[in-house]
């Protein structure tokens, strides 16, 4: 029961940490070929970028990044967290974005996965989280809610987020990868579901969503590990971004749904290295989990900069003083709900 | 890599509920996985009728007459003319497990085409952990071909023991009667290769078709209710015990797990009929579900026993006033779990109630 959705309403965010996005494009084209696609490069690459032809699209690179928010502030969008600049710049109700070293899929059948529409189905069909449906999605073909879930939470609420899945390399972190070198995925879970409220996840910022008139200003830049480096294991931005995401959608009686669609995600750099380099990301979660369980949003938060600026409050007074890299995260936070204000608010923004 | 080892039987330790009117003619078509297991087929209904059971397997039968003698007044608990009554069956096992099944549930296939033995599945489930303190999103990390994902806390990677294994069906899906009425043809043909831990601070509706769990840990919070002959609701007897277990299971720092197996659902019952037995029910539920989500425990409900009757006694204190079968229900909460006691004298699992973190 998904609205029609224009293809004009989505664009497509692509964070560039590689020069060479030819591959990776030609692979896309069937899918991508329909939609405006803004391109973000690194702002720490310095190859040009290859793009081939034949794309509605719009780079952005280092100068222009500098240009709009500031050479300081421009640090913010270095490595993986230069997507969110894409989100900042975006005028569209629906953004969707994948790594670059993501590649579609094949289904069971052995039938391409199309994650555009997938992901559009899921943001565009309620999701249901305040009651667990044992067939998981309701509104998909073929399925409905089971016998003793309420009436009145059939009609469930809007879905703010679509977070999903990979074959092959899974999101690991690299103590997992290291421990399995040969591990790949290749259960293909023919689901969805939302993610009750109040339940917390890793959300993974490869492969992901979103409505962003509902809840852009709640994908952010803002934990930068001391270490960060250019491969997902050595990087916790999108896990802390996808925590205020649900701790806000929780909050604002929005849903976040995870599943398919799936990505092919290539086999790519050293775990073993990545371990060597990097324990803090996963020193971190144990602060962080317990952490974001406990946070309240006030009543008065009615929107989500509201939800993002009370995080922030929340992490300076309970972590801050814990590891300087939460100060630094908590000041990220309010300084990007001021630079979303300015910069990110569309003209035709809906009010709470 | 690594071996799996193979899945332990435990044939002496789990016992199958198998609740009847009809006859025991699926049991056929189980008997490659049933037959090593010892049977409790509890006999609804007539108790002159006889029920076969299929040669070879071993089990013992309990009709109405037989409850009432095992029970005496404290039968009163028990429902008559609904499945509810396979409840009484887990009260007189002496296993450390439970598999119950429908009679009209048969061996499904995967997607290779191959039979599915669900208790294989069921007992892999009940003897890994669960993950209700944070979702994982690839679904079950024990299994294996997965693990947890990045961002997922080692602290809470050892998981909790899991004390329900919730299945699905494949075919007729369990559907309630006006879902039914609009969609008779819809069949459930997909099948979803995942199990996962149901997070700590959820409810859901816990269908009794395909359902195993630890009887020496939640058994006394699987009461079925009072259903059917006399009663003004039926087909709520799974779900009144799936959301006192999940409370208590919550409370307790259990898990409890849905997905795999599936099994196949053959008969689809009358709608019109469910319609009638369901009816109070739906509007009922609309009250049940705020009184279980906000149902607060106290600490020193260690032991499922005690969680059960302070549960009996909000039900009482909230619930009387939407009709007074919810006095009656408490009322025969209270006997279920003196039965029970009496019954099965040996012991309460007393549970530390976890430092986990808060909902």
């Amino acid at each position: 029961m998904s609205l029609s959705i224009k293809d004009d309403e989505i664009d497509i965010v692509i964070g560039a940490l590689r020069p060479d996005l030819t591959s990776f494009m030609s692979e896309w084209r069937p899918i991508f070929s329909r939609f405006h696609l803004i391109i973000v490069k690194d702002p720490d690459l310095k190859e040009e970028l290859k793009i081939p032809e034949g794309f509605n699209l719009d780079v952005y690179k280092k100068p222009d990044i500098d240009c709009l928010v500031g050479t300081s502030t421009s640090t913010i969008f270095s490595g993986y967290s230069c997507r969110y600049f894409g989100y900042l710049v975006s005028r569209k109700k629906y953004i969707i974005s994948v790594d670059d070293d993501c590649y579609p899929a094949k289904d069971n059948k052995g039938i391409l996965v199309d994650a555009v529409a997938q992901h559009i189905t899921n943001l565009t069909t309620p999701a249901t989280p305040f009651f667990f449906n044992t067939l998981y999605d309701p509104f998909t073909e073929g399925a409905d809610f089971v016998r003793g879930y309420p009436f009145s939470l059939r009609s469930g609420v809007q879905c703010a987020l679509s977070c999903g899945l990979w074959l092959n390399l899974a999101d690991y972190d690299a103590p997992t990868q290291a421990l399995k070198p040969e591990e790949r995925n290749s259960r293909y879970v023919d689901a969805v579901l939302t993610v009750p409220a109040r339940t917390l996840m890793p959300i993974s910022g490869i492969n992901i969503a979103f409505n962003r008139e509902v809840i852009g200003p709640a994908l952010l830049p803002s934990l930068r590990l001391g270490g960060e480096g250019k491969f997902r294991w050595e990087t916790m931005e999108d896990i802390w971004s996808g925590m205020c995401v649900k701790v806000a959608c929780d909050h604002l009686g929005l849903g976040v749904k995870s599943g398919m669609p799936y990505v092919w995600r290539n086999d790519r750099g050293d775990a073993i290295a990545s371990l060597r380099k990097e324990w803090e990301g996963v020193k971190l979660m144990e602060e962080v989990v317990p952490f974001f369980q406990s946070v309240r949003l006030p009543r008065e938060a009615t929107t989500t900069e509201d939800c993002v600026a009370e995080v922030a409050n929340v992490v300076k007074e309970q972590l801050g003083s814990k590891d300087p890299i939460f100060a630094r995260a908590a000041k990220a936070m309010v300084d990007w709900v001021m630079l979303w204000k300015s910069v990110g608010s569309s003209t035709s923004s809906p009010g709470a | 890599m690594a071996t799996v080892s193979p899945t332990p039987l435990l044939k002496d330790e789990l016992d199958i509920v198998i609740p009847t009117i009809r006859n025991l003619d699926f049991l056929e078509m189980w008997r490659p996985f049933f037959q090593p297991y010892h049977l409790i087929i509890v006999q609804d209904g007539d108790p002159t009728k006889t029920i076969k059971v299929p040669e070879g397997f071993d089990y013992e039968l309990y009709n109405r007459n037989d409850i009432n003698r095992i029970l005496g007044p404290k039968a009163s608990c028990i429902s008559f003319k609904d499945s509810a009554c396979r409840c009484f069956g887990y009260m007189v096992s002496k296993k450390k497990y439970i598999y119950t099944i429908d009679d009209d549930c048969f061996v499904a296939k995967d997607p290779s085409g191959k039979d599915i033995n669900a208790l294989e599945q069921h007992i892999q489930n009940l003897l890994s952990p669960s993950t209700p303190f944070f979702f994982n999103t690839l679904y079950d990390p024990y299994r294996s071909g997965a693990d947890f994902v990045r961002g997922y806390p080692f602290s809470l990677r050892e998981g909790v023991p899991t004390a329900v294994s919730h299945g699905l069906w494949l075919n007729i899906p369990d559907y309630d009667a006006p879902t039914q009425l609009v969609k008779p043809l819809e069949r459930n043909t997909r099948y979803v290769d995942a199990i996962m831990t149901i997070p700590k601070g959820t409810l859901f509706p816990m269908c009794g078709m395909n359902l195993a769990f630890n009887r020496e840990l939640i058994g006394p919070a699987m009461y079925f209710g009072l259903m059917g002959d006399g009663q003004p609701i039926g087909r709520y007897d799974d779900m009144w015990a799936g959301w006192c277990t999940k409370v208590i299971c919550d409370h307790l720092g259990w898990g409890v797990k849905t997905g795999l197996p599936y099994i196949w659902h053959s008969k689809a019952s009358n709608p019109f009929v469910n319609l009638k037995k369901e009816y109070k029910g739906i509007y009922w539920q609309e009250e049940l579900i705020p009184f279980f989500q906000s149902v607060a425990l106290p600490k020193d409900c260690t032991t499922v026993q005690k969680c059960y009757i302070e549960i009996s006694k909000q039900v009482k204190a909230k619930l009387g006033k939407v009709d007074d079968y919810f006095n009656k229900l408490a009322d025969a909460m209270v006997t279920w779990i003196e039965a029970w006691d009496e019954l099965n004298p040996s012991g309460n699992i007393s549970a530390k109630i976890p430092n986990g973190a808060s909902k």
